[in-house]
């Protein structure tokens, strides 16, 4: 079995009263595409932002690389950072920075490469996700599409041994989502790293994953390869993949309560 | 807020407490950045620090001259005004310089840069919050305080008192003007009674508040900026209540400083 590259143990966190994860436990293998499905409020953009640690957890612990993520040194922390690479929801590209720019930051910020290299790499990683064009235009003048590859280039700047995306293709035409799931299964072939991606569109999640794990209400409902996820019969994963609406009865219900409180 | 009055206290203190609170946090971690950080082999942005000083000065320069003249002929012409009464128009120049000096040109230029910069800060944080470009610079491992928060504040620690100094002289210009062309006094003669009428401490006062309000609209700003939940709406509200906080802050901070400079027991 591979090493394991993510490594999660009971993972709770509560926002107020809320809880939102309720005991999570993962593990990523290294090289692995694991894709993280789930609705609406499941809890998946937290469990996300707890893997890269941006959220701290009420309990539970998170190791990357066999490393506990809330009780290293931020030394440590801030060189295990250079291995990982994230393309947020709303790709987060800085705004007062052109493209290559933003491609360029992580570059000057942790290596020692000449200018003149530096350029030469960020051509490289635009390249790769088809924007060499676009290099000298800022965030605001690219489409949805253009900036999720402009936040991979980013993302990849460092050559990361993992990636996490949050809704890759979220917001984004069928045609430019399917070209950007072609683009992350290139770029895993290229680079070989480990993928966490979080979505809730479910064409995509089949079409990259390894393996699926399917979320709700803070807990996983199945994990395992497509095929497995495809033929589970638990009614919650089935009305997630049948794309079957929450009980309409009770929402009639609590509609007519609502119309008649009005009255 | 709902409730009875007491209750409406009680929470409006909470909130201010927590407040007080993350403005206090805030300000230790850059303080760790900047004294310990070093040690720890984190380098103070010290380009960037300049790139803030340049751009707080620059885009508060004219304002600051043209409120500072403004305000120094008003001075003058007000306090002319009285002390012609008792024939002691050569005192306008003592007054207006001491005045400007110590209170008005640092309180002013404060205020203008509150307005100026601070919100400015306030917007940029607050846009960058809301877009996740902070989230994405602790993703890559850029710590966000080391990068953003400490060359701002460390510019307005720089750039308030320059402009303060500078608002000095344009202050003190601004009543030599009045004393030359309404008053009839010569203005070698103006300009060497504000001298006279100086000391260093009223300087070094100037200089002090100065550095006190910087830190205030830098922190202030930034914490606001760094506080944005939410959408654009709240980048509005957070760019808002900056200035809001900047100058009660600052007229409040003048109280203390002034107190400790120049109350004698």
């Amino acid at each position: 079995m591979a090493d394991q590259a993510i490594e999660v143990r009971g993972l709770e966190k509560s926002y107020g009263e809320r809880q939102i994860l309720k005991g999570v436990d993962l593990t990523v293998a290294e090289g692995e595409t694991l894709v993280i499905l789930g609705g609406s409020g499941s809890g998946k953009s937290t469990l996300l932002r707890c893997l890269v640690g941006l959220e701290q957890p009420d309990a539970g612990s998170v190791l990357v690389q066999g490393i506990d993520l809330f009780a290293v040194d931020p030394r440590t922390l801030g060189a295990l950072r250079q291995k990982m690479g994230m393309a947020f929801q709303g790709s987060a590209l800085f705004g007062s920075l052109t493209v290559a720019d933003n491609v360029d930051l992580p570059l000057r910020e942790f290596t020692r490469l000449p200018a003149s290299t530096r350029r030469i790499v960020t051509r490289i990683k635009l390249a790769l996700v088809g924007l060499e064009a676009a290099a000298e235009r800022y965030p605001a003048e690219l489409s949805g599409g253009m900036q999720k590859r402009a936040a991979f280039a980013r993302a990849m700047a460092l050559d990361p041994e993992l990636m996490f995306c949050d809704e890759p293709s979220a917001g984004l035409d069928p045609v430019t989502a399917a070209g950007l799931d072609r683009l992350l299964i290139r770029l895993k072939e290229v680079f070989g790293m480990t993928l966490v991606i979080v979505t809730h569109e479910m064409e995509s999640a089949f079409a990259v994953a390894d393996r699926i794990a399917l979320m709700h209400q803070g807990r996983f409902l199945v994990a395992g390869p497509p095929e497995e996820v495809r033929q589970s019969q638990d009614p919650i994963v089935r009305r997630f993949l049948d794309r079957l609406p929450e009980d309409d009865a009770d929402e009639g219900e609590r509609y007519e309560q609502l119309m008649r409180s009005w009255q | 807020m709902t409730g009875s009055p007491l209750r409406r206290f009680g929470v409006a203190s909470q909130h201010l407490l927590a407040d007080v609170g993350r403005h206090y946090l805030l300000a230790t971690k850059v303080a760790e950045r900047v004294f310990v950080g070093p040690w720890r082999g984190e380098r103070v942005r010290l380009k960037e620090t300049l790139v803030e000083v340049y751009r707080a000065g620059n885009e508060s320069l004219p304002l600051v001259a043209l409120i500072s003249v403004l305000v120094g002929m008003i001075l003058a012409m007000q306090s002319a005004y009285q002390l012609q009464q008792m024939g002691a128009e050569r005192l306008v120049a003592q007054l207006v310089a001491v005045s400007v000096t110590r209170e008005l040109a640092p309180l002013l230029t404060a205020i203008l840069v509150a307005g100026r910069v601070g919100s400015a800060i306030a917007a940029e944080l607050g846009t960058m919050k809301v877009s996740q470009e902070i989230d994405a610079l602790t993703v890559m491992g850029i710590d966000p305080i080391g990068a953003l928060v400490v060359p701002r504040l460390l510019g307005l620690m720089v750039a308030v008192p320059c402009l303060t100094l500078f608002a000095d002289l344009v202050g003190i210009l601004g009543g030599c003007g009045v004393a030359t062309f309404l008053l009839g006094q010569s203005a070698s003669g103006y300009l060497m009674d504000s001298v006279h009428a100086l000391q260093l401490e009223d300087l070094w006062g100037s200089v002090l508040k100065a550095f006190t309000f910087g830190c205030i609209i830098g922190l202030v700003g930034c914490h606001q900026g760094l506080e944005t939940r939410g959408g654009s709406g709240e980048v509005g509200r957070s760019t808002t209540g900056s200035v809001v906080r900047s100058i009660v802050l600052i007229i409040v901070a003048d109280l203390f400083v002034t107190a400790l400079l120049y109350v004698r027991h």
